[in-house]
């Protein structure tokens, strides 16, 4: 906590919560105005990260707009690489192969699971528990690993093509995979006994930073938030993409709406992840991995395009505005954590400030993203 | 009162459990690697920094010089150098700057490459303080004893210097048949 200025008229006094510090995941400052222990009004002031990610979508060509995906949400890369795939390709009619679509859900799944680990380690991490996060990194190397021998990268990847994937993958990704799958099941019980169990967290977590369903669509919340309030929103299943209507999961949905019920959706979720890729890993047919005749220069017809994906943290939609030429007219892009944090301001009025904490983890940030 | 050390009891259940998890961990083995004295394989596909490709055949690269990478690049940070000898086809590469301060590894510059002479290389220590240290040029890294001098093919230097004669003896279309000749090579590249 960087500054303290007394006001000595209303009694109160402002704090400004990062924006380096360590429980906000990144470069987010929150200018909080607290009365003793309890917040009055706490602000989000974003744009420390901010790198001008729409106007690159607009002078740089379709093809080298790619890098920008992985550098938005670089914990589910692979979401954001799929949301833009989807668009160009709906743009351009672009028929992708069946194998295509098949590695693009597998690896879009693993990195959510990764995604979700590293915010559950990171999240406890900020209540004050360190071996949790250990435990996720551990099972989290095994997913870089596993990415990192089809994608070529660990973090920011570059994997998707229009009408495709940048290569297929081998026997040696499918045997890891299911090896991990394995591996990893048994690990849930686990974090829930050591972690969901343990009364510091329960006693920190209940109850704490409700978000009514409404408030929820009055920012337009998604993802883990959303599903943590009640509200039956996924956009793997109310407009489906990809082979997403092929396989068969579960959308976890809490109604206590507190700290606990995000948390525990992205528990849950982590499981439905595995059903996903051991059931695309099941069905998975050969052919190729590239659909046939995409030009290399790409000037998608006019028109005003948009697609919608869920990434770890909810609702990734981009929109673009095609004039016909190789740059886009108009880029959009509407990420998901920036919805989210936005109802931080109302929801943690009256809050106590290590509540708001733990709320505000509950969110599960990622700052770049927010700030494009 | 007696919910008071319901809580109790539950707490430290809940600890209990934590901690057998805990200890477990005693017992395992640890997954640290020691990373200067043991380092992780990479995996082939791993997107190190680009490089040329040496082909087995010739020995050399098999870059044309035709700029399709530099032109793909998002970030503009290829710099593809060449010229053109007298005797050999298409032009000659001099030199393959390669700035990675910049470089995002986004495989733009491998898939516009025709001839595949380019590809991602598996190097990953890479630490160094100096900026300096990250301009490559690939050429030379391919070939650091000197890069061997491209065949002449005695046919085709026959051919230009014909050419050229035949320029000289008309100095009036001097311009227009130098010109036209060098065009023609470009075609050909
Ligand atoms: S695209 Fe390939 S052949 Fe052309 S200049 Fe680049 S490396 Fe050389
Ligand atoms: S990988 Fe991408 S950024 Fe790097 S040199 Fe190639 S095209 Fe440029």
């Amino acid at each position: 906590m960087s500054s303290l200025a007394q006001s000595q008229l209303r009694e109160t006094f402002e704090l400004n919560i990062g924006p380096q510090h360590p429980a906000t995941h990144g470069v987010l400052r929150i200018k909080v105005v607290m009365d003793g222990e309890y917040i009055v009004r706490a602000e989000p002031i974003l744009g420390y990260i901010h790198r001008m990610h729409e106007k690159m979508g607009e002078n740089r060509t379709w093809n080298q707009f790619w890098p920008n995906m992985g550098r938005l949400d670089y914990l589910s890369a692979i979401a954001y690489n799929h949301c833009y795939a989807c668009l160009v390709e709906r743009a351009m009619g672009i028929e992708v192969p069946e194998r295509a679509e098949y590695i693009r859900v597998i690896t879009a799944e693993l990195n959510r699971i990764q995604s979700h680990l590293l915010g559950f380690g990171a999240y406890i991490m900020d209540l004050g528990g360190f071996t949790p996060l250990m435990y996720a990194m551990d099972e989290r190397e095994q997913i870089l690993d596993l990415l990192e021998s089809v994608t070529g990268s660990r973090l920011t990847y570059c994997y998707f093509r229009f009408g495709g994937v940048y290569n297929d993958i081998d026997d040696d990704f499918i045997t890891g995979t299911r090896a991990f799958i394995k591996r990893f099941r048994p690990q849930i019980p686990m974090y829930h006994k050591l972690v969901t169990g343990n009364v510091i967290l329960m006693d920190r977590l209940n109850g704490v930073g409700p978000i009514s369903a409404d408030l929820c669509r009055k920012y337009g919340a998604t993802g883990p938030v959303l599903r943590g309030s009640g509200v039956n929103f996924d956009v793997r299943r109310n407009e489906p993409y990809g082979v997403y209507p092929e396989l068969d999961f579960d959308i976890p949905v809490y109604h206590e709406c507190d700290s606990m019920a995000r948390y525990m959706v992205r528990m849950d979720e982590m499981v439905q992840s595995c059903r996903i890729i051991e059931n695309a890993l099941n069905k998975l047919p050969e052919g190729p991995v590239m659909a046939e005749k995409v030009p290399k220069a790409l000037k998608p017809p006019k028109g005003d395009f948009h697609f919608a994906v869920e990434a770890a943290r909810g609702t990734f939609s981009m929109r673009t505005v095609s004039d016909g030429t190789n740059t886009s007219y108009r880029m959009r892009l509407r990420s998901p954590t920036y919805s989210n944090v936005s109802l931080f301001e109302e929801a943690s009025r009256g809050m106590l400030l290590s509540d708001a904490l733990a709320f505000l983890g509950s969110l599960d940030p990622v700052i770049p993203e927010m700030d494009r | 009162m007696s919910g008071y050390f319901k809580e109790i009891i539950t707490g430290l259940k809940s600890l209990a459990i934590g901690l057998q998890i805990t200890n477990k961990e005693f017992f395992t083995k640890p997954i640290t690697l020691q990373y200067p004295h043991e380092s992780v394989k990479m995996t082939p596909r791993y997107r190190g920094h680009i490089e040329l490709v040496k082909d087995p055949q010739t020995g050399t690269h098999r870059c044309i010089a035709c700029g399709m990478c530099e032109k793909g690049c998002p970030t503009g940070c290829i710099t593809v150098q060449a010229e053109k000898r007298e005797g050999v086809k298409g032009k000659v590469l001099t030199a393959y700057i390669l700035n990675f301060t910049t470089c995002s590894l986004c495989g733009q510059c491998v898939e516009n490459c025709k001839p595949e002479a380019i590809n991602f290389s598996n190097e990953y220590n890479l630490a160094s303080t100096r900026r300096e240290d990250y301009i490559f040029n690939l050429l030379q890294k391919l070939h650091p004893e000197g890069v061997p001098e491209p065949e002449i093919d005695p046919e085709l230097l026959k051919k230009e210097r014909e050419k050229k004669e035949a320029a000289k003896k008309e100095p009036a279309k001097k311009a227009a048949a130098k010109e036209g000749g060098e065009s023609k090579a470009e075609e050909k590249s």
